[in-house]
């Protein structure tokens, strides 16, 4: 009884539900489309799918909620998974062909008109551009934890609501950009290489305003004096562990998207050398048929 | 990416920004901030000192401080509610038109006997409150403030760790100032005139 207590919505959001609950019909309903087609999807894109979609939504629509909203570095570890981890998971699941496989007829081609289309593709390449990305990634952490924004985001449920939705939104464009293989980013695909570039330029103002929050000797945010915290912690030792987590493991995050670009590049060098190996296997086979003949 | 259209998903960007600035913290002075719009507007079920069932609506009309807090508490209640006892105090004739909900995180030791002997030290615009655990938890989450029990001592004794915000409220139930530790009754007292004056 008390452990369903911790699993049930500390303020039950029908945004976050219907939300939620749409990715995962979507989800299951393209597996199911594309295994009548005879694709398989396999087990371990569906999962690494169900964990992202998991972890956010544990972080949202859970008793983790009141301790977010009652303990700095809860909800910088709230931050932590909504903004970078939950979406590298989903990124890292490559779910688009399963998810429009998923959207209804109907939908696709409402969605594929011009007038939905159009503003949506401008929107999307405007989000998508590698110099406005990395700022609206770390201008939302900034942004954020003004003290005085951050005071009025926590005590007003519709900002705070607006803060957690901006930061889930803005992980899967961001993580999207950097993390998704060039071939399926479509018209605002972008160079591997950049990508290292943008990577570092997010880390660094990371590491400055976490290492700024975590050695600062007087307590930033007031609010959680103000309306409690969850349990005993000292003040300051909150907002240290607050600041760490903003500092180290955000931060971490970059090197950890590092090694998944390179795997692209290296991914798409062995494609390039399989197909010169062909090529010129092709040219031996059709110069001896030619001999033959 | 050609140069114009970044230029105007730039401009978009810091449009949004400035649009975003809109919705800083309005500090008043020291230890007094503006909420209104922010803060959930005054709305509860619970049961007062003297047994009856009350709601929201039994004090329209009147401005309204809300604060969380247990008749055991050794420093921050009394000092609050002092204080607050001391603020109604300089508005004179006005202050009857003023209300302390102090609502019990701690239901189990303060029944309303209870309630009512500890009220009554304050004087009598002072209303002890108290809720079912659903209704304390309704309280709780709509105005965003928590609570813990300590571990008792030997004789089972033992402390809550609450908030130390005190809500003030219009005479139409609206959310108007958070009071913080340490504001000055006179300061206080300044703030009640001018939202009495308004209601």
């Amino acid at each position: 009884m008390r452990l369903l207590s911790y699993l049930l919505p500390w303020q039950f959001s029908p945004t976050a539900c219907a939300v939620f609950a749409l990715a995962a019909t979507l989800y299951v309903r393209g597996m199911m489309v594309l295994r009548r087609d005879s694709i398989h999807v396999g087990f371990r894109r569906p999962f690494v799918f169900f964990l992202g979609l998991a972890v956010n939504y544990a972080v949202m629509q859970t008793y983790f909620d009141f301790l977010a909203q009652h303990m700095f570095w809860i909800h910088r570890l709230q931050h932590l998974i909504l903004h970078h981890i939950g979406p590298t998971l989903l990124v890292l699941s490559a779910p688009v062909p399963v998810l429009r496989a998923g959207i209804p007829g109907p939908t696709w081609r409402l969605l594929s008109k011009p007038w939905v289309s159009g503003p949506l593709g401008w929107l999307w390449r405007a989000l998508q551009h590698p110099l406005i990305a990395p700022v609206i990634f770390v201008g939302l952490i900034y942004f954020w934890l003004i003290p005085s924004i951050h005071f009025t985001a926590m005590i007003d449920q519709r900002r705070y609501l607006l803060m957690n939705w901006s930061m889930l939104i803005d992980g899967i464009l961001f993580w999207w950009l950097m993390l998704a293989p060039r071939e399926a980013q479509g018209a605002a695909a972008m160079r591997y290489g950049p990508r290292y570039i943008v990577l570092t330029a997010v880390a660094l103002p990371q590491i400055a305003l976490g290492a700024y929050i975590a050695l600062t000797s007087k307590p930033l945010f007031s609010i959680y004096a103000i309306c409690g915290r969850a349990w005993a912690i000292s003040p300051m030792l909150d907002q240290q562990l607050g600041g760490l987590l903003t500092w180290i493991p955000a931060a971490m995050m970059s090197a950890v998207g590092g090694i998944v670009v390179l795997h692209h590049v290296l991914a798409e060098d062995r494609r390039a050398l399989a197909r010169e190996v062909g090529a010129e296997a092709n040219a031996a086979a059709s110069a001896s048929a030619g001999a033959v003949a | 990416m050609n140069a114009r259209r970044a230029t105007r998903a730039l401009a978009l960007t810091l449009a949004l920004g400035l649009a975003l600035c809109g919705c800083t913290q309005r500090q008043l002075g020291h230890h007094l901030t503006d909420v209104s719009g922010l803060v959930a507007p005054l709305e509860f079920h619970m049961t007062d000192q003297d047994g009856a069932p009350v709601s929201a609506a039994s004090y329209r009309g009147d401005v309204v401080m809300l604060y969380f807090g247990y008749t055991h508490c050794l420093d921050a209640c009394p000092t609050t509610l002092a204080t607050l006892a001391d603020a109604i105090g300089q508005l004179g004739a006005q202050g009857k038109r003023v209300r302390v909900l102090f609502v019990t995180v701690d239901p189990r030791r303060d029944s309303e006997p209870v309630l009512k002997r500890y009220v009554s030290n304050f004087g009598p615009q002072f209303v002890g409150l108290r809720g079912t655990r659903a209704q304390l938890t309704d309280m709780i989450k709509r105005y965003r403030v928590s609570y813990h029990y300590e571990k008792p001592d030997a004789n089972g004794a033992y402390e809550v760790d609450h908030s130390s915000a005190v809500f003030i409220f219009g005479g139409r139930g609206r959310a108007r100032l958070l009071a913080q530790t340490g504001a000055p009754a006179a300061v206080l007292a300044a703030d009640l005139r001018q939202l009495l004056e308004r209601t």
